[in-house]
């Protein structure tokens, strides 16, 4: 657990440090989008080589765990805590938990609710998702609940393209673009969060199997990255690297379209274990 | 592009010719403050160290003690506009050179820089490592009550790189990109989404 915690506040994955390459190709020569995106690349490096944190805000801890449903959930959930600890004290993880109610910092990244850890029974390998997600990007995450006025957004994908375009306007720099987008179409106020946040854990260069949501996927990053919002509002032709839409059934009289925005410096992984708790594949 | 070399603390006549669009590498005696800092300086209390001319870095660092000394392993800027409420009080009462942090800041405080001298220095939102590296001592730490992300650290720093964002002539970029981006959406939302993608 500490292995798979600390690389995923150590080393960007792949697949997003190929997207910000991807990006400094596509912005002008000395422009303020590709000397931006320079400085990145170059922490980017800098952080895998040291082994420190990517970011100084190293998120909140997001742990899913699928599995059987049965005693080792526990051990594992106990694992999970004293990595967080661990990483804690060494620097890795900064302390980035306070009590709402006593506004102290516990110290530890430990505390009411805090980690998140999810279950979900499945029948396979055990499998952990972590994520690491700012508190800047988490800021910038929101949810329409349609049809909505302002935004002429009807119940329908125009209505979701509308809702997802106004997300990224809203966000402008301040959660560290260029983004990516998780989002949910439908579930209720809470499981949309949920599962728009879950979507950040696809490859950067997967395709969507559904074709409607495939097409919008690729309109939405497309017309995004026209808004000249560029990497940390300064403009710039990359305002995304990646839009990531799953959906959920809905109440009837309810349709939400949720938006989970991550930095650039999204950091996520999954691995498999094998029976005796230990790391038998990266995902 | 041409790069300014500026000095914390910033002299008066170095901050009125710095415009919007300059990048400027910052080297001297900083302090970090953020959400808990902000509150406790806007509500009437002493600042620990003397702000006058000095660059405030919105800023949560990880820092860990090594042998008896601290070192910070992480440093890059934190979202500004949740000072919003607080900055413009502490620019007219403190008379900071400079505020430095990520994605600007809004009227309020746009306006306590025109009339006080301050600028607004945009740095590289979570180049931690790039940014760490350009701190080369720890002065010191004042108000470790609020926890290692928020206290208020005393940094000197060697060529950090930042952009100036919003200038003493009451100009800013994050106005322009605002405007700019605002157009383009409703142009956009006059595209409708069809099936098959474009």
């Amino acid at each position: 657990m500490y292995d798979l915690i600390r690389k995923t506040s150590t080393v960007l994955p792949e697949d997003v440090t190929l997207a910000i390459k991807k990006a400094i190709a596509r912005e002008e020569k000395s422009s303020v989008a590709k000397q931006t995106l320079d400085i990145i690349l170059k922490s980017i490096v800098l952080s895998s080589k040291n082994g420190l944190p990517i970011c100084q805000d190293t998120g909140t801890v997001l742990v899913m765990i699928e599995g059987r449903p049965d005693k080792s959930i526990f051990h594992l959930e106990k694992s999970i805590k004293d990595a967080i600890r661990k990483l804690t004290k060494e620097g890795i993880l900064r302390q980035n938990c306070v009590c709402s109610l006593t506004e102290k910092n516990t110290l530890d990244n430990t505390g009411m609710y805090v980690p998140q850890i999810h279950f979900e029974p499945s029948n396979g390998p055990t499998r952990i998702s972590i994520m690491l997600k700012g508190g800047g990007s988490e800021n910038m995450s929101t949810q329409y609940s349609l049809p909505n006025a302002k935004i002429q957004a009807g119940r329908d994908m125009e209505g979701v393209r509308r809702c997802l375009l106004d997300a990224v306007f809203q966000a402008q720099g301040k959660g560290c673009a260029p983004g990516i987008l998780g989002v949910c179409i439908g579930g209720d106020r809470a499981s949309g969060y949920l599962i728009a946040k879950k979507q950040l854990f696809r490859k950067l260069d997967d395709k969507n199997p559904l074709p409607v949501l495939a097409a919008l996927e690729k309109t939405v990053l497309k017309q995004a990255n026209e808004l000249n919002v560029g990497p940390m509002g300064l403009g710039g032709k990359t305002t995304l690297l990646g839009v990531k839409i799953g959906h959920a059934g809905r109440h009837p009289a309810c349709y939400f379209v949720t938006v989970s925005y991550s930095c650039w410096a999204t950091r996520r992984y999954a691995v498999e274990l094998n029976q005796k708790g230990e790391i038998r594949k990266w995902i | 592009m041409d790069i300014k070399q500026i000095t914390s603390p910033l002299q008066y006549d170095i901050i009125k010719e710095l415009a919007v669009g300059d990048m400027v590498s910052i080297s001297g005696r900083i302090v970090t403050g953020r959400d808990q800092i902000h509150k406790y300086l806007a509500s009437g209390n002493p600042s620990p160290v003397d702000l006058a001319g000095l660059v405030i870095y919105h800023c949560g660092p990880v820092v860990i003690k090594e042998k008896g000394q601290w070192k910070i392993t992480a440093a890059g800027p934190t979202t500004s506009v949740r000072e919003e409420p607080y900055q413009a009080q502490i620019i007219s009462k403190l008379r900071p050179g400079a505020i430095m942090g990520k994605g600007g800041m809004g009227e309020k405080t746009k306006k306590a820089m025109s009339e006080c001298g301050c600028v607004y220095l945009h740095a590289t939102g979570g180049a931690a490592q790039y940014l760490a590296e350009c701190i080369v001592k720890v002065e010191g730490v004042y108000l470790e009550q609020f926890g290692q992300p928020e206290s208020m650290w005393v940094l000197t720093i060697k060529d950090l790189p930042a952009l100036v964002t919003m200038d003493a002539q009451g100009n800013s970029l994050h106005d322009d990109i605002l405007n700019d981006s605002s157009k383009r959406l409703e142009e956009l939302f006059s595209q409708p989404f069809k099936k098959s993608g474009k």
